[in-house]
């Protein structure tokens, strides 16, 4: 084999194998939060990888490009999907607290709502 | 690209894409299973990368593109719609429920019906009050 052969097929099986890893964990992990931890390996290293893995095995310069891009959407999007699976998970209640070592944003609504009680019962 | 390396990306992929469907199938909110199959998407496009570089087929670099960028969308919605379910809705159904939640819409359907008939015009006059004043 050649070397880029070499290369594409290391990237397929580390990407691969990222992304079993990754199913094993969301089967395994016990709330919300940690499944979402688990689930975005495979969709932005382990597709990566991927990605890597066949630019290498194509080369072509224009499909490298379009590869790029793959990676490039691949970013925009999967943060918003997890900022909302978040979110709404939070304000659902599908999250363990007895499992959080630190919850800042409980805190934090707390003390925002304690600094507006005063004014809203002296009115 | 070697046969190898195919046969064995593609058993990992396929047992990984198992596990992820009985995630979805198990998962006991509708985030679970979204992030679920928000992650069989990422499986598909992995499957679709190693096709096309064992095949040598460059078309199906377009249809990653389109999963990159489409493949949000299904988990954003259920996020920002259907996150909220009631506690009985989580549960199968039994036979009897079914029966009579299927009367219970039976009926209201029913009386629906029956007072469309009779009352339309008024119903419309009341709603459209100013459809009236112009013509």
């Amino acid at each position: 084999m050649s070397a880029a052969e070499w290369i594409a097929s290391v990237c397929f099986l580390l990407g691969c194998a990222l992304t079993l890893i990754a199913a094993i964990g969301v089967l395994r992990f016990p709330d919300l939060l940690t499944r979402m931890h688990a689930a975005t390996k495979p969709q932005v290293l382990g597709l990566m990888f991927m990605v890597v893995g066949l630019a290498v095995s194509l080369g072509s310069n224009q499909l490298t490009w379009k590869l790029l891009l793959v990676v490039a959407f691949q970013f925009m999007t999967a943060p918003v999907a997890a900022h909302m699976v978040g979110r709404s998970g939070y304000r659902t209640g599908k999250v363990r607290e007895d499992l959080l070592v630190v919850d800042e944003l409980t805190e934090d609504l707390a003390r925002v709502a304690k600094q507006q009680q005063p004014p809203s019962s002296s009115s | 690209m070697s046969d190898i390396v195919m046969w064995v990306g593609g058993a990992m992929l396929a047992v990984a894409a198992v596990l992820i469907i009985v995630r979805i199938e198990r998962g006991p909110s509708m985030l679970d299973r979204t992030v679920a199959l928000d992650m069989l998407v990422g499986v598909v496009m992995a499957v679709i990368a190693i096709w096309s570089a064992a095949t040598g087929r460059s078309d199906l670099v377009n249809v990653l593109v389109v999963l990159a960028l489409v493949g949000f969308v299904g988990s954003v919605t259920l996020a920002r719609f259907v996150a909220v379910e009631p506690e009985d809705e989580r549960r199968i159904l039994t036979s009897d429920e079914v029966k009579a939640q299927d009367a219970r819409i039976h009926d209201a359907l029913e009386r629906e019906h029956r007072r469309s008939g009779a009352g339309r015009e008024e119903s419309m006059r009341r709603a459209y009050p100013e459809s009236e004043d112009s013509s």
